[in-house]
């Protein structure tokens, strides 16, 4: 079973995000990059599958030279090999143009089986995963919380609204991760170490024969007018009271007469 | 020349999910502004129910993609029914909900167009024929305004935030036989979960607890029941194992836009707040002064949950009757 995963490399949660002074990007110094967090599931699915079943787990990314460390983290947690692609020309693109490069990465590995998060917690997208399997040709199932691999498809639990529902697919295909999928391992010392010999290979967009007006900013149809902060609420209202009951009484009369929610 | 606005409904079972409604209404809103017609679509198997329901909310022409294959949504079948039917009538705007259904149904349908799509968006404004989409990212801590280029371009709008209004309209009804092409994907069970009626992301109510219930959600229930709400919870909950993952609020969780949120016994993390900052009027109940989740919040009470839930709950009823 040879799986590709992809993995992009996120500002921290914790980050305090700023906009650039061209109105239309973030500032990039001072943060502090990690994995996506649902990607992490998605090395972590692959290994366990690689575990059971044998095979190799590669990492792909499309991204800066500091992407790299998020490639040797999944390859500290036991991936096979990493490949990024760096290029000028790759940066600055919407879901469907970056896609459009992961596919082309892809096309020139072997695979059964892709995995991708559900959404990068940068631009909450949620559309990358599809979108590769749509230009692979291949099925998708998102949302993935229980994944089992049976003679020549793939058997998906996928999350909905209250509830779930089971797909199967024939492999190749694709499926992104849903939180409850797995409890993602750390990087062992061993492993970090061990990470440092493994390939990672750095390829640019013209090396996978792509059209440089077909994805980075060039390619984008998504185009960010503006970046702004969120409007701010009105500073909060404390509600007092001498008793629970009395704080009780004051908030539902509050929420009844001034919001009208209740 | 491309035009007009698509919105497509979503239904399970037979039966449409609120979005619908909240899609059709938007669709009208841009259609009137663009000066277009408006096609609201319907999809499943034995749609003629719902065909005339969707009438109420102002679509010129309601389309019907019906189909025994289209019974459970599947991302390949519904994108090949849909990209086929698309190709003739060749949109300007396409609207769809951000929901699990339609979130995998949009994107995979932009790769099929070639289409720019512009996902969770949470306003959509019109100026001289362009349209502008309010899309919350990094967790809610930037909005982007964005547009898309080419046609059709793409709208996902959040669920419970685009507003429902009725304008019944004696809508044309038209059943194209759909274009099912290669169905590779196969639903093989389904299982919804007991308890709780209403869902997290369609909810006007949310009560949310956090690792401040110790695990005990009873009065958490007790309230969101009283309000005719839904049960949430923060991550620290669901990894105590108190409740499931469908609960969770947050980044690696649900996002979700209430008309009231009332967050109890959460601290108020960034990435909690990146679930429901867009909520309308957020209650906060904790029992330390300074957690972080006041400085969010629009009401606030410093106290024990198990001390204060119970009475809001006794006063909410009495208020109801
Ligand atoms: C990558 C990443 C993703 C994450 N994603 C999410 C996410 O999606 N959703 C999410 O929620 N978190 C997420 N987190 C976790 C987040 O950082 C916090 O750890 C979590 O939200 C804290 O949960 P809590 O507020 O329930 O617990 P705590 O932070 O422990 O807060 C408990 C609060 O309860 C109060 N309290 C205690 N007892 C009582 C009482 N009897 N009455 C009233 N108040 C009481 C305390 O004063 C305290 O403020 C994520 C973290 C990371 C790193
Ligand atoms: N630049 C990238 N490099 C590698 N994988 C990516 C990249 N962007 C997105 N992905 C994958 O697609 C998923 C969804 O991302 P998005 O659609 O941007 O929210 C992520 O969780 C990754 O698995």
């Amino acid at each position: 079973m040879d799986i590709v995963v992809l993995v992009k490399q996120v500002p921290d949660t914790e980050s305090l995000v700023q906009i650039a002074g061209d109105g239309v990007s973030i500032k990039k110094d001072d943060i502090k990059w990690i994995m996506n967090p649902y990607d992490e599931l998605a090395v972590e699915e692959a290994l366990r599958i690689k575990e059971a079943k044998g095979g190799t787990v590669t990492v792909l990314s499309v991204g800066a030279q500091k992407a790299q460390e998020t490639i040797r983290t999944a390859l500290a947690m036991g991936a096979d090999k990493g490949l990024l692609v760096n290029d000028p020309a790759a940066e600055g693109g919407d879901a469907l143009a970056t896609a459009r490069i992961l596919a082309a990465a892809v096309k020139n590995l072997p695979f059964d089986l892709i995995i991708a998060g559900q959404r990068a917690v940068d631009e909450d997208n949620y559309q990358v995963g599809a979108a590769v399997a749509e230009f692979l040709g291949i099925p998708h199932v998102s949302l993935v919380s229980k994944a089992e691999l049976l003679e020549g498809r793939i058997r998906c639990q996928r999350a909905v609204e209250g509830g779930s529902v089971t797909v199967e697919a024939p492999l190749p295909a694709l499926f992104t991760t849903q939180r409850g999928l797995n409890e993602p391992r750390y990087a062992s010392l061993p492993g970090i170490m061990k990470a440092k010999k493994k390939p990672l290979e750095v390829k640019t967009v013209a090396a996978l024969g792509l059209d440089p007006a077909r994805v980075g900013a060039a390619g984008r149809k998504v185009v960010v007018k503006a970046l702004r902060l969120p409007p701010e609420r009105k500073a909060v209202r404390m509600i007092a009271g001498e008793t629970p009951a009395a704080i009780a009484a004051e908030l539902v009369r509050v929420l009844h007469e001034e919001a009208r929610l209740i | 020349m491309s035009q007009g606005v698509v919105a497509i409904t979503e239904q399970r079972d037979g039966r449409f999910r609120k979005v619908s409604y909240e899609v059709v209404s938007e669709g009208r809103r841009l259609a009137d502004g663009l000066g277009c017609q408006l096609t609201a679509v319907v999809m499943g198997s034995g749609m003629d129910a719902l065909a005339a329901e969707v009438k109420s909310y102002g679509a010129d022409t309601v389309v019907v993609l019906d189909a025994p294959e289209l019974a459970d949504y599947r991302t390949d079948a519904y994108t090949n029914v849909l990209a086929g039917w698309l190709s003739g009538a060749a949109p300007a705007v396409i609207l769809t909900g951000a929901t699990a259904q339609g979130k995998d149904l949009a994107a995979r349908l932009a790769a099929r167009l070639d289409a720019g799509l512009a996902m969770d968006c949470t306003a959509v404004s019109l100026q001289g024929g362009v349209l502008t989409c309010t899309r919350p990212m990094f967790g809610g801590k930037i909005f982007a305004d964005v547009q898309i280029q080419g046609s059709p371009q793409i709208i996902a709008v959040r669920p419970n935030v685009m507003r429902i209004a009725e304008s019944p309209k004696e809508s044309a009804v038209e059943k194209p036989a759909p274009q099912l092409g290669e169905i590779r994907t196969a639903v093989v069970a389904k299982t919804m979960d007991a308890g709780s009626k209403v869902e997290l992301t369609e909810a006007d109510v949310i009560v949310s607890g956090g690792r401040g219930t110790g695990g005990n959600f009873v009065p958490i229930e007790e309230l969101a029941a009283a309000l005719n709400g839904a049960v949430g919870a923060s991550r620290s909950a669901v990894d105590e194992g108190w409740r499931k993952h469908g609960d969770q609020v947050g980044q690696t969780g649900k996002v979700v836009s209430p008309a009231l949120y009332v967050a109890c016994g959460i601290s108020g993390a960034i990435q909690h707040l990146a679930g429901m900052s867009t909520s309308k009027v957020i209650v906060a109940i904790n029992k330390d002064a300074e957690a972080p989740i006041f400085s969010k919040a629009d009401y606030g009470a410093c106290g024990d949950i198990f001390q204060i839930l119970p009475a809001v709950t006794e006063a909410v009823k009495k208020l109801k009757g």
